[in-house]
């Protein structure tokens, strides 16, 4: 059982590895190799997430060097991030074998690919802060190449931003880890530190340098400028991007930092709670006010993941169990909606040509399928029930009332409106308006023409949506999303 | 084989190989090839060995130290007796489809051997002027094939080259000169256990000695030059091995012969030199057009990290788990860099031969045809930027947490802006090899591309297995820098 972790985590490093040294012809091969990955990895997450509930926690430990071990540990809160990744790994692989057909490149793109979603893995799965930062790095450079994918000046412009932004991040968080070490020795999460002995600033110094590293890669405001333009990638590359592999690794870390290294008492105690959840909030609105702006759809979901990620620092930064349930269900609850999104952003793209938000008019009528999820997932992001956002929304609300900040709860409303202002739009487009009868583009595609029926594109996309709202419907059972993040906040809070 | 074998094999076979190679013409390879496979032999049983019973002694023709010559292989020794055979092997690999006329061929096969040899001799010697003399060797070797470069540069580099190390040379010679008046030996182990008036000022000699031909800041001018202007695989050698040479004989210097002579300023000093070694190098290296020169000057800011341990080691923390990580850390740091530096000179190499040029703008697009070796710059400058999974990064890792641990956190935070300004000068490279259009290319074996690709996963693996490493390390080190990790 100890070596379970492994095992998962090599379910995406192996087939990364083999996946670069294909010959670009060797369609069944990769594919095979990458989709086999993705499924035996859901088997053996679902297996682990048994023994999890079991109380029992897998650990392997390799040492690099004294004080130094690199340590794979599966607790409940790893467990909530790796099945979001193992799952949607899955669905974005049958996707992007379908996106991109039999275009240059496939096997430096899906090595990439697994190796990305490898570090995400190792990410969830670590037990130690140097390991996190290991995979926390793999991750950064493993994006790189997915960004610049399309090798044209827009994509390698977003991918040297992107690098701009995330080493300096990195390194923030590489110098707080190593100040942290040397004053209370390795950071085990398992075993959170004794803090009692440090002083007030360092503690507080560590803190600011850890939520503004990690915070580049969540995209909180003001280090968020890679992400909108980082949309220039390929659709399966942003659906994974915005749900689970970049956005995700900095909320988690931070979720990380807050619950098992500092403790909430001692981010409260610090008094940084407070200034914590300002600026998640200030990052939630300015978010969505940009998104507002937006008139190409794939931007407009860009600073919409910009807003809504910082959901889950503001659960955290909240305190209260209910604020970190809803903060929690949201790391799950904004993957499976964004990337419902994003998918359909690439269907619409790739099967209709539309990019920009007047493209998208009377579309439902020639892509009903893919309309409707779409429909499901900017329903969800509003919040409107029974879909999975609207859990997170009460949750959060909830929260805020419990730990006193009742000016968190005018941050939700306000914010709620500026989703339904930038969604809802889109919606009355897509459903209502009259198609455009000239394309408008480089190579226009005859509204007549336009065919969504290509069942990898498809079908990922339906399930998706479908699962968001079975998330909403079924909050109550144990397995749900919020199931788990119930018992997590359960293991924070009890002393 | 036996410890007193491998190390004459080590020794002397570079040594008759370079003669063999002189006679053997075209088939100055196979000779060279022979001699490396005794070595890397040697290498494994020296290592073996050393981990059963400690660092391996060697009296030649049982005289004792005053009067005979005793080599010594510690784990630091082996360290770097190992990574050179590697680097060797790989340079071996590509350099036999390189040199293709025969003054060249000539030049390369017994000069590089005679290189090998020097070095390893300087590694195990515990005598200043058997010391002395590998490096003398050592010095006129890597002249040798910065003079084989075909630009009209090549010879002015060398003579540049030649100027500095003579310079150095002198330098050097007057410390151990004091040192001997002082003393009465040479030998490393009896000077530590006299005292003399003179040990600061003879130390303070030798180190600028041999911080000239270190190419340590501010002395590294020749370095870039020369280095760039090298016959690519020559360059391998040259940046991966020759300036560790002279880093090894400070560290013995400073803390196997002379502990108690310098004061905590000396070691601040040279940690500074190291610093400005960082910055420098790496602003440099941000401002070059052409990729060997870039990797020349990463290899200026690359020494400069091995510096920024003394007062870590030295100093306040002496005896403390912290100085045996910056001791660990270090070594490890320069192995790393042997390894992952040789994958992207002889990524250059190959790619100078596939379209004739090493400027950025020419290099644009070929990840898409030479994609290994392509893969291979970039796991390499992974290591060479110190992010995990490298041997790099667990080299500035430990650097970065003894500075911590020991309360001089700005030395660490030096490292973490070098890191950034690795990352920064090799972005340029990595962007133009992954840029669109494809360049013309003469086609490249894959295997040879392999090369480069076994390197730079060699300097990943050693991130991952870092604790033989760090167990290798702990073999004859000095007390000082022997510690049991937190």
């Amino acid at each position: 059982m100890n070596a379970l972790p492994v095992v998962i985590l090599l379910t995406s490093l192996l087939p990364a590895a083999v996946t670069f040294f294909l010959p670009q012809e060797q369609h069944a091969w990769r594919n095979g190799l990458n989709l086999g990955g993705a499924v035996i990895k859901l088997g053996l997450v679902v297996v682990l997430m048994g023994a999890v509930a079991e109380g029992i926690e897998p650990e392997a430990r390799l040492p690099l060097a004294p004080g130094l071990d690199l340590v794979l540990r599966a607790d409940d809160l790893s467990l909530l991030f790796v099945s979001l990744s193992a799952f949607l790994w899955l669905l974005t692989t049958v996707y992007a074998i379908s996106y991109f057909g039999e275009k240059p490149e496939l096997s430096r793109f899906f090595g990439f690919f697994s190796l990305c979603v490898a570090a995400t893995t190792g990410l969830a799965l670590s037990g130690t802060l140097i390991t996190f930062f290991v995979f926390f790095e793999l991750l950064t450079l493993s994006t790189w190449p997915l960004v610049a994918h399309k090798q044209d000046d827009q994509s390698l412009a977003a991918a040297r931003s992107y690098v701009l932004y995330a080493l300096p991040g990195s390194v923030a968080v590489l110098v707080a880890i190593i100040w942290l070490e040397g004053l209370v020795g390795t950071v085990a999460f398992a075993a959170p530190p004794d803090l009692s002995g440090v002083d007030r600033w360092s503690l507080t110094l560590i803190f600011v340098l850890f939520v503004g590293g990690l915070g580049v890669k969540a995209a909180i405001v003001p280090l968020h400028g890679w992400l909108p333009g980082a949309m220039a990638a390929p659709a399966p590359v942003s659906s994974l991007l915005h749900a689970v592999a970049v956005v995700k690794a900095g909320a988690f870390g931070i979720v990380r930092v807050v619950y098992d290294i500092f403790g909430v008492a001692r981010v409260q105690e610090l008094g940084l709670g407070t200034p914590l959840a300002v600026v998640a909030s200030v990052t939630i609105l300015w978010g969505s006010v940009r998104a507002l702006q937006q008139m190409e759809l794939k931007k407009r979901l860009a600073y919409s993941t910009v807003s809504q990620v910082s959901y889950i620092v503001l659960g955290t930064a909240l305190a209260g169990p209910f604020g970190t349930i809803g903060g929690l269900v949201h790391l799950v609850h904004q993957g499976i909606m964004k990337i419902t999104l994003f998918f359909c952003a690439g269907l619409y793209d790739e099967r209709a040509g539309a990019r920009r938000i007047e493209q998208l008019d009377g579309l439902g009528q020639r892509m009903p399928w893919t309309s409707a999820a779409f429909s499901v997932g900017a329903m969800g992001m509003i919040g409107l029930p029974p879909i999975a956002g609207f859990v997170s929304k009460v949750y959060l609300g909830v929260g805020a009332v419990q730990s006193g900040e009742l000016w968190v709860l005018a941050v939700l409303g306000a914010s709620t409106l500026l989703n339904a202002a930038y969604f809802l739009p889109l919606l009355w487009r897509i459903w209502f308006l009259p198609p455009q009868t000239e394309g408008i583009g480089a190579t226009p595609i005859p509204f007549a023409a336009v065919d969504e029926r290509v069942p990898g594109l498809v079908v990922p996309a339906m399930l998706t949506a479908l699962t968001s709202v079975a998330a909403g419907l079924f909050a109550a059972s144990a397995f749900s999303p919020l199931g788990w993040a119930t018992l997590i906040a359960g293991g924070a809070y009890s002393p | 084989m036996t410890g007193e074998v491998a190390l004459a094999v080590l020794l002397l076979g570079p040594l008759l190989a370079a003669l063999g190679c002189l006679l053997a013409g075209r088939q100055g390879s196979t000779v060279a090839l022979l001699a490396l496979i005794a070595g890397a032999a040697a290498v494994v049983v020296l290592w073996d060995g050393m981990l059963r019973t400690g660092p391996i002694e060697v009296r030649l023709g049982g005289w004792g130290a005053p009067l005979g010559i005793v080599l010594r292989a510690d784990g630091l020794a082996v360290g770097f007796l190992a990574a050179a055979v590697v680097v060797m092997g790989a340079v071996w690999a590509v350099a036999r489809h390189d040199f293709a006329t025969p003054r060249a061929r000539d030049v390369f096969w017994p000069s590089s051997m005679l290189l090998w040899g020097a070095l390893n001799a300087i590694m195990v010697s515990r005598d200043l002027f058997n010391l002395y003399v590998g490096l003398e060797l050592l010095t006129l070797t890597a002249v040798a094939m910065v003079a084989l470069g075909r630009g009209p540069g090549a010879i002015e580099a060398a003579l540049r080259y030649v100027l500095y190390a003579l310079m150095g040379s002198l330098v050097y010679l007057l410390g151990v000169v004091l040192v001997y008046h002082g003393h009465g030996t040479l030998d490393l182990d009896r000077i530590a256990a006299g005292r003399s008036g003179a040990d600061a000022l003879a130390l303070g000699l030798m180190t600028a000695g041999l911080a000239i031909k270190t190419a340590l800041f501010p002395f590294h001018a020749w370095l870039p030059p020369a280095h760039a202007g090298a016959p690519s695989p020559a360059s391998a050698l040259l940046s991966a091995l020759v300036p560790k040479a002279g880093f090894v004989m400070l560290v013995r210097l400073w803390f196997e012969a002379m502990p108690d002579a310098t004061p905590p300023a000396a070691l601040a000093v040279m940690a500074a030199l190291g610093a400005g070694a960082i910055l420098h190098g790496g602003l440099m290296a941000l401002r070059q057009e052409r990729l060997k020169q870039i990797l020349a000057y990463s290899t200026v800011a690359q020494l400069g990290y091995l510096f920024v341990m003394f007062p870590l080691v030295g100093g306040a923390g002496a005896g403390t788990a912290g100085a045996a990580e910056a001791w660990a850390g270090t070594q490890i740091g320069a192995f790393s860099h042997a390894l992952a530096k040789a994958a992207v000179f002889l990524c250059a190499a190959l790619w100078i031969r596939a379209i004739g040029s090493d400027r950025l703008a020419d290099l644009a697009g070929l990840a898409r045809a030479m994609p290994l070796s392509c893969f291979a710059f970039g796991m390499a400058a992974v290591s060479l930027m110190g992010l995990p999974p490298s041997g790099g990064f667990i080299a500035k890792y430990l650097v970065m947490r003894a500075s911590f641990e020991l309360g001089l956190p700005g030395w660490g935070l030096v490292l973490a802006a070098g890191g950034l300004l690795a990352a920064a000068y090799f972005y340029r490279p990595l962007a133009a090899l992954f840029a669109r259009e494809p360049p013309r290319v003469q086609r490249t074996p894959r295997l040879l591309e392999a090369v480069p690709l076994a390197l730079a996963l060699a300097a990943a693996a050693l991130g991952v297995l870092s604790q033989p490493a760090y167990d290798l390390l702990q073999a004859g080190a000095p007390a000082y820098a022997r510690g049991i990790g937190p």
